[in-house]
């Protein structure tokens, strides 16, 4: 069975359609990336999944069934920023998630449970490759190191669908292949079901199983939220197909241009 | 030459253009002291620095005559204790509502409204309430420095708890918290800086409340002193009493600015 499904998924805000008639199935496993003109929803669509916005029209289902209507452990996130703990060392963050576990009252941990919990956050830390700075606080990290943090904070809860919207968007392109390779590594390690939204059209065309790009398909120029955006390719990745991607790039660019 | 707007001060320049207008008053008020010494010894208006010295060596190191006390430490201590009490019973409670109706938008839809209304009614108009309700004691004085200052703090903490990024509440509930834990976990800890700085901020209402009690009603306390003595004029009191309450503010102010670094590094070195 799919693990997300899409049923004829619509979603406005008041008279603006920013999604309409998505179809689709996503099976366990799969890492899908989303491209698309800044505006067209899919931050929105994001969000669907995470459970803070509700669709307007059709279904989007988890295992057959709705999906739950709030974030919970099934779903993990890593933004484009503030998606760690400010207050907590990058160890103390990676150890959240168990901390919670441990106890409904007070979120902490004692004793034996919290070695376990401290042993198994470094293995973590040393996996994404901070090793060397567990006992710092995110603001002493760089960007990069702070999107590894929350990947790391977000894994070891083992969701099984992890979101990333723009997740790389403010790092140096050094950086970025970097995380692409931790980002694939952890995928595969995990077993995870990936959804993945960037703004760069190459990225999206050699990371992950799946390439989804999001446009308006019906564009009005006087009113360009007359027509929501729709998925208008849905491409295995891999076949390195250069016509393909020229085609997609000048189309998500008229519609960037419209959009504005 | 550097423009204006770019020259920045040394060290040593910095300290002393700091403490040159400190400077400056005190020799003005000795010159004016002196000039009007001169033409009439008896005048209370502007003590000599020395009698100022000696009075409160008086008040600090002799015991009163009338009730055997030092008057200084004793109404030092009664005022700092008023305030503690009154201070952190509001800072608990604007802690309190501040963080429940800031993450529980069922608890703000029912208590911002009435908090906001209690925030505009005027303290002092209410002090007379005060002290027909709860006597002329402790409790009054207490009760004026709460009410004067917690819906500001709530207000103000309800305010710092919504700031908190969507993305962490959010990332939270990711991480399995439930509503309890985000609150002890997440924003609890964030708000504690936040608290530091609003009862910063507050303590100067604090203090003006105190005195305005201790003014009407009590018989030790800093306030109480000052307007004791004003029926005798004895401005070699009331000006080293002034001096000393505000020192008393600064090393209070100084201390939670101080103890708030040294607690909570991450709030006060992130780059904004
Ligand atoms: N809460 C909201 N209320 C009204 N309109 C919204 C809201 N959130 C997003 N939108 C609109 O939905 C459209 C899509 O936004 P978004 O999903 O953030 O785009 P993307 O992530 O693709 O850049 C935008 O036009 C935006 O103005
Ligand atoms: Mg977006």
């Amino acid at each position: 069975m799919a693990i997300i499904e899409l049923k004829n998924l619509w979603k406005e805000y008041g008279s603006e359609v920013v999604l309409e008639r998505l179809n689709a199935r996503v099976e366990a496993g799969e890492f899908i990336t989303i491209v698309g003109a800044s505006g067209c929803g899919k931050t929105t669509f994001l969000k669907m999944l995470l459970g803070t916005e509700n669709p307007t029209r059709g279904e989007l289902l988890l295992d057959g069934k709705a999906i739950p209507e709030e974030p919970d452990a099934t779903r993990g996130i890593v933004f484009q920023r503030y998606s760690v703990l400010p207050h907590l060392t990058a160890e103390r963050n990676v150890m959240l998630a168990g901390e919670l576990a441990a106890n409904r009252y007070t979120g902490h941990a004692f004793g034996a449970r919290r070695q376990e919990l401290k042993a198994s956050a470094q293995v973590m830390l040393e996996d994404v490759g901070l090793g060397h700075a567990i006992n710092k606080y995110p603001h002493e990290l760089s960007g990069g190191m702070q999107q590894r943090l929350a990947l790391a904070q977000a894994l070891i809860k083992k969701p099984r669908i992890l979101l990333l919207d723009e997740p790389f968007g403010a790092l140096d392109p050094g950086i970025r292949k970097d995380m692409h390779a931790l980002v694939i590594k952890l995928w595969r390690e995990q077993q995870l079901t990936v959804f993945m939204i960037t703004h760069d059209l190459d990225e999206g065309f050699y990371l992950g199983t799946r390439l989804w790009v999001f446009d308006k398909d019906r564009l009005d120029p006087q009113a360009p939220g007359a027509y929501g955006a729709r998925i208008t390719y849905d491409l295995p990745v891999g076949k390195d197909d250069h016509g393909t991607l020229e085609d997609i790039a000048t189309r998500v660019d008229s519609t960037a241009r419209v959009l504005g | 030459m550097k423009k204006l707007i770019n020259q920045q001060p040394g060290v040593v320049s910095r300290w002393a253009l700091g403490l040159l207008p400190f400077v400056l008053i005190a020799v003005v008020y000795t010159l004016s002291s002196n000039a009007r010494l001169a033409e009439n010894p008896n005048d209370k208006l502007l003590p000599a620095p020395s009698h100022m010295l000696e009075s409160m060596t008086r008040m600090a190191f002799e015991p009163s005559k009338r009730t055997g006390e030092l008057l200084l430490w004793q109404d030092t201590g009664a005022s700092l204790e008023r305030l503690a009490i009154g201070v952190g019973l509001a800072a608990l409670t604007g802690l309190v509502f501040g963080i429940a109706n800031g993450a529980i938008p069922l608890l703000r839809a029912g208590f911002s409204p009435v908090v906001t209304g209690i925030s505009l009614v005027p303290p002092m108009a209410i002090l007379p309430i005060l002290f027909i309700t709860f006597g002329l004691e402790e409790l009054a004085k207490i009760m004026l420095i709460f009410i004067g200052i917690t819906p500001f703090l709530i207000r103000d903490l309800q305010q710092r708890t919504m700031e908190i990024p969507e993305e962490q509440i959010i990332k939270m509930q990711t991480l399995g918290a439930n509503t309890w834990q985000i609150i002890v976990r997440l924003i609890l800890p964030q708000i504690m800086p936040r608290l530091i700085t609003a009862v910063r901020l507050s303590l100067g209402s604090a203090w003006l409340f105190l005195i305005a009690a201790e003014a009407i009603a009590a018989t030790e306390g800093l306030g109480y002193r000052i307007f004791l003595v004003r029926r005798y004029l004895s401005m070699d009191v009331i000006l080293p009493y002034v001096m000393w309450i505000t020192l008393l503010a600064f090393l209070l102010d100084f201390c939670l600015n101080r103890y708030s670094h040294w607690r909570y590094p991450w709030f006060h070195d992130r780059s904004l």
